[in-house]
Parts: C-alpha cells; sequence; structure tokens
C-alpha cells in the first residue's frame, strides 16, 4: 500500500487527480505569495494519490458521517415530528467537527515515520503545511457536501423552507471546512509529537476552534433563516479573519515542530 | 535593593487597594449597590491573566527563537499564574453575579469565553505532561501556547462584543465603566489594583521559575 518514490513516478493519470489547469492555477496563485507552487501542487497530489490508495479511508469517513448521521435520526425519533432549526444546525455542526478531527487526525497521526521523513528530505515545512491544509481542505468540504446531502435528506426540521439560502449556506460550509482544516491540521502535528495522541486531538483542538464553530453556526443560521446577506457580513468577516490567523500562525510555527 | 523595588511596590499598592476598596466610599448604585466594590478584585483579575498570558506567549516565541531552557520555565509559570488569575477571576465574578444577576453561572459570551480560555490552558498542561525530553516538550508545547493565544484572541476581545445579550458593562447597550464611575473615585483604586495585582503575577511565576532552574541545577 506505501511506497516511497511516489513523488518521482510519472504515473500519476489517475481519475482522483485534478486536471492541469487547475494545478496551473493553483501554482500561479501560489507563487504569488513567493512560495514554490509546483512543489505545494506535487505534494497536494502526492496526498491525493496516497488517500486513492487507501480508498476504505475516505469511504470509510462517509460511512462514519452517515452512520452517526442516523445515529441522530433515530435517537432523535425523527419519524413522530421534526426539530427546531436550531437544533437541526447546531447538531450538523457537531456531527462535522467530530468527522472533521476524526478525518484530519490521521494527516499526521497516521502517516508511517519512514514516509513523512522522506518527505521531511525533499520539501521545506512551509511547502508541506500548506499543502496538508489546501488537501485537508478540499476533503472536509467534500465530506461536509456528502454530509448535508444525507443530513437534510434524513433530519426533517421544522420552520419555514421556503428562505433557506443555499449560497450562502454553503459559503458557511467553505470557510468553515477551511477554517478546520486549518486549525486541525496544525494541532494534530502538535498532537503527533505526544504520547496518547488521539485524546489530545480533541482536548487540544476543541477550545481552539470553538470561535470558529460559533461563528459558523450563525452564519449558516442566518442561511437557514434566509435572512437578508447584508445581515451575516460581521460573521463573514470574522470567520474570513480567525482563517487568516490560523493559516498565517501554522505557517509561521510548523517549520518549528518539524524540527524535532 | 535596586532589583527588588517592584516588590515593595507590589506589597505597598496591594495594601492599599485592600483597604481603598472596602473602607472608602463606593458610588450607590441601583442593584450593584456595594458590590461595586468587587470591582478592584474581579475585573483587575482579568487584567492580570490578560498580561501574564500574553507575557507567556512572549516567552515561548524567544524561545523558539533561541532554544534556552529558561524561555520555556518563564513561558510554563507565567501560563501557570494566568490560569490561577483566571481561575481567581471565574470564582470572584459568579460571587458578583450571584448578587447582581441573580445567579451565579447565568451563560454570559464573557463567562464562557473565560472558560473556554481556561480549557485551552488546561489543554497546554494535559499537552507539556504527555511529552518526556525536555527540550521536545518545550518545543511542542510552546508552537502550542502561541497557536492557542492567536485563537484566544477572537475569543476574548471580538465575540463578547459581537454577540447582543452580554449582561457584562460595555456590552450589547449596557452602560460601560464610564457610566458608573462618575466623579473617578473608582478609577484612582482600580489602576493600582490592575498593576499591583499584576506585580504579585509576576512575582509568584519568578519565585517558581527559581524553584524550576535550582531543580535542574540539583539534577545535573
Amino acid at each position: 500500500m506505501e511506497r516511497n518514490g511516489d513523488l518521482k513516478d510519472s504515473s500519476f493519470a489517475i481519475p482522483v487527480i485534478p486536471s492541469e489547469s487547475t494545478l496551473v492555477a493553483l501554482h500561479l496563485y501560489l507563487s504569488l505569495w513567493g512560495m514554490k507552487g509546483a512543489q505545494i501542487a506535487v505534494l497536494i497530489k502526492k496526498e491525493l494519490l496516497s488517500e486513492w490508495r487507501q480508498r476504505y479511508a475516505i469511504n470509510g469517513m462517509i460511512l462514519y458521517l452517515a452512520s452517526t448521521i442516523f445515529v441522530c435520526y433515530m435517537s432523535f425519533g425523527l419519524k413522530a415530528g421534526a426539530i427546531e432549526p436550531l437544533t437541526w444546525n447546531a447538531l450538523f455542526w457537531i456531527i462535522i467537527l467530530f468527522t472533521a478531527v476524526n478525518s484530519v487526525a490521521k494527516s499526521f497521526i497516521q502517516e508511517s515515520k519512514g514516509r513523512a521523513l522522506y518527505f521531511y528530505t525533499i520539501a521545506s515545512p512551509a511547502e508541506i503545511i500548506i499543502s496538508k491544509i489546501i488537501y485537508n481542505a478540499v476533503l472536509l468540504l467534500i465530506l461536509s457536501l456528502v454530509g448535508f446531502g444525507i443530513y437534510s435528506l434524513v433530519m426533517s426540521r421544522g420552520g419555514d423552507h421556503s428562505s433557506f439560502d443555499y449560497t450562502y449556506f454553503i459559503l458557511a460550509l467553505c470557510l468553515g471546512s477551511t477554517g478546520l482544516a486549518a486549525s486541525l491540521t496544525m494541532i494534530s502535528s502538535i498532537a503527533s509529537k505526544a504520547e496518547n495522541s488521539t485524546s489530545l486531538m480533541a482536548i487540544l483542538s476543541f477550545p481552539v476552534i470553538l470561535p470558529l464553530i460559533l461563528m459558523v453556526i450563525k452564519l449558516s443560521k442566518n442561511a437557514m433563516d434566509g435572512l437578508e446577506r447584508s445581515a451575516s457580513t460581521d460573521e463573514l468577516v470574522v470567520l474570513v479573519a480567525i482563517n487568516a490567523i490560523i493559516v498565517a500562525v501554522s505557517y509561521l510555527l510548523f517549520p518549528y515542530l518539524w524540527r524535532s | 535593593m535596586r532589583k527588588n523595588w517592584w516588590k515593595i511596590l507590589c506589597v505597598g499598592l496591594l495594601i492599599y487597594v485592600i483597604l481603598a476598596a472596602f473602607l472608602m466610599n463606593a458610588p450607590r448604585l441601583n442593584i450593584l449597590n456595594e458590590t461595586i466594590r468587587n470591582l478592584h478584585f474581579h475585573v483587575t483579575m482579568w487584567f492580570g491573566m490578560v498580561i501574564l498570558l500574553t507575557t507567556s506567549m512572549v516567552q515561548a516565541i524567544k524561545y523558539l527563537r533561541t532554544g534556552k531552557i529558561e524561555h520555556d520555565d518563564k513561558s510554563l509559570e507565567m501560563a501557570n499564574a494566568g490560569i490561577l488569575f483566571g481561575i481567581l477571576g471565574i470564582v470572584t465574578g459568579a460571587i458578583w453575579a450571584n448578587y447582581t444577576w441573580g445567579e451565579p453561572w447565568s451563560g454570559d459570551p464573557k463567562q464562557n469565553a473565560a472558560a473556554i480560555c481556561l480549557l485551552i490552558y488546561f489543554a497546554y498542561l494535559v499537552l507539556r505532561n504527555s511529552m518526556k525530553d525536555d527540550q521536545q516538550k518545550a518545543r511542542v508545547s510552546a508552537v502550542y501556547n502561541i497557536f492557542a493565544f492567536a485563537a484566544m484572541i477572537p475569543l476574548l476581545f471580538i465575540l463578547p462584543r459581537l454577540s447582543p445579550n452580554s449582561l457584562h458593562p460595555g456590552n450589547g447597550g449596557n452602560p460601560g465603566f464610564n457610566a458608573y464611575d462618575l466623579d473617578s473615585k473608582l478609577r484612582v483604586i482600580f489602576y493600582p489594583a490592575v498593576i499591583g495585582w499584576t506585580l504579585l503575577g509576576v512575582w509568584l511565576a519568578s519565585l517558581k521559575v527559581r524553584q524550576r532552574q535550582i531543580q535542574r541545577a540539583l539534577e545535573d
């Protein structure tokens, strides 16, 4: 399953890899930041490739999501009646939070020592963390979109459905998964240095993530209620700011973790 | 003596603060009444906590830049003192809230933010204890310290201000400090109290740092 030398392999033609033009766009975007976009693109490719080789992992995450949603559905006894929109929304984000912690945890904790060492010798720490964050953000976005699909299918909710602002809800999903990916990637690299890292992961990340989750819950609740979009500007600005802080701090701090 | 002037200042200020806070005239205010005296103990704890935790973060940055273990000692002990102040802040706040808001914990955004802040720093201590190697412990916990501090800023300073239903003064249409303090009598005690309590925290931390250094010297 694991094979070193992935990066020199020329056989990258696997369906899940993004098309050449997306990679070029990514490259241009990142080189604007004065970084080696090509390196990052290669590292993202490597993540995608190893994910594709262990398809059971992503399928496992989707199944995890589906069964959690089903547990909620059954325990609320939703056949009888709908739940309040407030509960519906909060429950959705709690499910996403737990899925995110579980799926991002493996980005450092479950990586084999030898392979990690190999990547560390060929790429700089900043490139590694940025590529992992981008990869995890994409992964979480896919997971949360799938989750949203299943969740809205089975969980009936009360209140007015006609004013649901899907664009803003999906915007909330995007911002939420980026923020979760960035902070959880960093926390998982911290936790992987310690013993007992699985429980540490939750202890270290939950309080740090709370402001983000609160903002995202507010934003998606506004979208559910179909409020004026201008009413969500505060939340949007704070969310983008929190994401920017987290990404910037991870980018600055990861090199120190990497040295050990 | 020249090195210890701040300890004398600290003791002097705190004696003044305790005497003045309990004995001087308090402004007559509805609901608050005499409990306004808690201002010099409760609110100052938060000022002290934020200052101590900021120092802890600065020391963590210094450690990452230089790799000297004494910066890690300082960072840890400043965080410990900050946690102590945080706990005292929550307790004094709960006592105050019990008499003015009717219950010790009313789910106020600032109360919640304070509790989460403490959770973050407890996690910091757990993280430290789960590693054995001293240098690794210092490096990883310094990284978490800085990361957590950056994540805490929106929590403490932005979120409570955004939420409309805070019971604390200065939020959600409640009048701030200024409205309670018409003749500036409280300020005369409040600002010295902030300095005094913070100096006490630094003093505590510096004693613990020296204890750690002696222990390390004995082990070597």
